[in-house]
């Protein structure tokens, strides 16, 4: 019998989405793991362990190879660069990382930008040759413009519904963001037959 | 920074504890004595070499390279592998040597890497060049060997990884002929970071034919045995990438006469540095870690470098991480036998220790005992009843041969006049195979 695939799922706004496209692709995850406290469900049909995990952690989780391959979105991704493959768009979860601030915004003498992505948001004003200080917050960024800790945020955008209740605008969008499939790097070759049978099973289902 | 602690050391670096030290040890020997059985001598060369030549031709990026400054001002780098460096020798010390050249090394080595997963700013590498051969079966011979030096580590379930530089080149040259410049580049990028979703996402944007789309998407499902070879075949008309494939294949070929291509997967997507290698690159991969413990490949135009263009070809084993695979298995364990003495017995202590040392396979202590203090030797059986082995003497702990034969079944020699054989002890927690007492009992020493 071929080994157990390990697979590291996002706790919280991603985790049903992911779970019912597996579903959709015969892979029977059940959808109420996120509520439950276990952090590790064996679904022996699929030959399948899911390790619930914080999002965040997802790409370490697979760079180690504790998990063969994880879900997670592309933000994360980008903001912890980790040596993993990147296998698949899931098209799901789709929101978009942006630049926001007040209506009013002036460029600032020292402008300062507040975000959970402080490695993206530097890359992505040092390509572009801004002199930013770039804050690091963990949570309720769009507080920042308001007390005047940044003059701009970079945050994930999905509805706009936040930004517009706290009175605050998209000044531009940098990247679409959605979550993907990735794999570490030897489970890709050691467990490469599972990997590509599941990864075939979710692009027949994918909707891009 | 604060001023670190006296205890504290850089980021990135490692002590081996005894036990650690002498695994990592037993790997080096096990692999350098596979290495030599294959005709490969060892060499040997400086930590420091000049950023300007080694530094500049090694593949490591520059951003990782360790730089100091000599009293003269001069750069100097931490070596970063030790192919640059036997490129050197190669091209210097060497250059009346008749090629192909096989050479060996163990050595560490040193990457200023960010901190994370298995990124270590000094480890270990075991590897072999064979310079001067440019066949198929050159590089089908320094695979062939790194499955031998794997196996001969220890590593039991192991995958290598093949490809070729020249394949995706002559594919992306054919291929690529009316797109932008840049093009080629950012999809190589792509699969040098593994990003088969940024990959996928640039070809769309490319002014392809629906059909060349659809074969560079294949490319990432072109991973297998031998059949991948000839479903390769059609997917490049390019002289590069045709040959590149038929090199490729005679390996695999080669391969599967050495016996060992049960071990290796195909996969045209894999490669190196473009920079650096110049035809096949090779990954091996071990079952229950998760990085790479192998990595080679053909680099045909370094010695060039140094002005002695040749062909060349080899891998390095990471050592420290094939260690972190057998590292729970005892691989050979050295017995530790005390001797202990009091003056009067000193000679003959002496003496039966410095037997014992020749006699082969022991680690041989001896240890005075003062006339006004007692040691306590607890005889190996009665401490473990008496629950005293704790989780540090697990460590200690004897292997199945000398637990099925029993403490007395060891063969050791025979102990002379005035000393008494204790067998397995533990003696202030620590456990020894053997304890030989050159003394009275009861006075210096007593049975607890």
């Amino acid at each position: 019998m071929a080994e157990t695939l390990k697979v590291a799922m996002p706790k919280g706004r991603i985790y049903r989405q992911a779970s019912s496209l597996f579903r959709e692709a015969g892979v029977p995850v059940p959808d109420d793991l996120d509520d439950s406290r276990k952090l590790i469900v064996h679904v022996p049909e699929a030959n399948m362990e899911f390790i619930m995990a914080k999002p965040v952690d997802v790409p370490t989780y697979v760079e180690y190879g504790v998990a063969d391959i994880g879900v997670v979105g592309k933000d994360v991704l980008m903001e912890e660069a980790r040596d993993v493959y990147e296998l698949l768009d899931l098209g799901i979860a789709r929101c978009r990382m942006s630049v926001i601030a007040l209506p009013d915004w002036k460029p600032a003498l020292h402008p300062r930008v507040a975000t959970k992505y402080p490695r993206v948001a530097s890359q992505f004003f040092r390509e572009r040759g801004q002199q930013v200080e770039v804050i690091k917050l963990n949570g309720s960024i769009e507080l920042a413009p308001l007390i005047g800790l940044a003059d701009r945020i970079v945050d994930m955008v999905e509805t706009g519904q936040t930004l517009r209740e706290n009175g605050l605008v998209e000044l531009e969008q940098m990247f679409p963001i959605t979550s993907r499939l990735i794999a570490n790097r030897v489970s890709y070759r050691m467990k490469n037959d599972a990997i590509q049978a599941l990864c075939d099973q979710l692009q027949a289902v994918i909707r891009i | 920074m604060t001023k670190p602690k006296m205890f504290e050391k850089p980021a990135g670096v490692k002590d081996y504890l005894p036990e650690a030290a002498e695994r990592l040890r037993q790997v080096e020997t096990r692999v350098l004595d596979c290495m030599r059985r294959w005709g490969y001598r060892e060499i040997i060369t400086p930590t420091l070499e000049f950023y300007d030549t080694v530094g500049a031709a090694s593949s490591t990026s520059d951003a990782k390279l360790f730089k100091l400054l000599d009293k003269r001002g001069v750069t100097m780098v931490l070596r970063s592998d030790l192919t640059a460096p036997i490129a050197r020798v190669v091209a210097s010390l060497l250059r009346d040597a008749p090629l192909p050249l096989r050479l060996s090394y163990h050595a560490n080595v040193f990457r200023a890497m960010e901190e994370g997963a298995g990124r270590d700013a000094e480890f270990y590498q075991t590897g072999v060049e064979l310079v001067g051969d440019g066949t198929p079966e050159a590089d089908a011979e320094v695979i062939a060997l790194a499955v031998a030096c794997l196996k001969a580590a220890g590593v039991d379930r192991f995958l290598i990884a093949l490809g070729h530089v020249g394949f995706l080149n002559g594919l992306f040259r054919e291929t690529l002929r009316d797109c932008p410049e840049e093009a080629e580049h950012e999809l190589k990028d792509c699969l040098l970071r593994r990003d088969h979703v940024g990959y996928r996402q640039r070809l769309r944007e490319l002014p392809l034919s629906a059909e060349a789309k659809g074969d560079l998407e294949g490319l990432l499902r072109l991973r297998g045995g031998k059949e991948i070879c000839s479903q390769a075949r059609p997917f490049t008309r390019d002289p590069l990438g045709f040959s590149s494939l038929d090199h490729l294949c005679r390996v695999f070929e080669a391969l599967e006469d050495y016996g060992v291509s049960e071990h290796v997967r195909i996969d045209l997507t894999m490669i190196g540095d473009f920079s650096y290698y110049t035809g096949v690159y090779f990954e091996g991969y071990a079952a229950d870690l998760g990085f790479p413990v192998a990595s080679g490949g053909r680099y045909d135009n370094l010695l060039r470098q140094f002005g002695r263009p040749a062909p060349a070809t080899g891998f390095a084993l990471k050592t420290d991480r094939i260690l972190e695979v057998v590292g729970g298995r005892i691989l050979e364990r050295t017995r530790r036998a005390l001797v202990l003495f009091d003056t009067a017995g000193r000679k003959a202590a002496l003496q039966y220790a410095a037997q014992l040392r020749n006699h082969g396979g022991w680690a041989v202590e001896t240890r005075f005992l003062p006339e006004d203090e007692t040691l306590e030797v607890a005889p190996e059986r009665l401490a473990a009843r008496n629950g005293e082995r704790d989780a540090a003497d697990e460590r200690f702990a004897p292997d199945a041969a000398a637990q099925s034969g029993g403490p007395e079944r060891i063969r050791l020699p025979d102990v002379t006049a005035g000393g008494t054989r204790a067998g397995a002890c533990l003696v202030q927690g620590v456990r020894y195979d053997e304890v030989i007492v050159f003394a009275e009992e009861g006075k210096a020493w007593r049975k607890r």
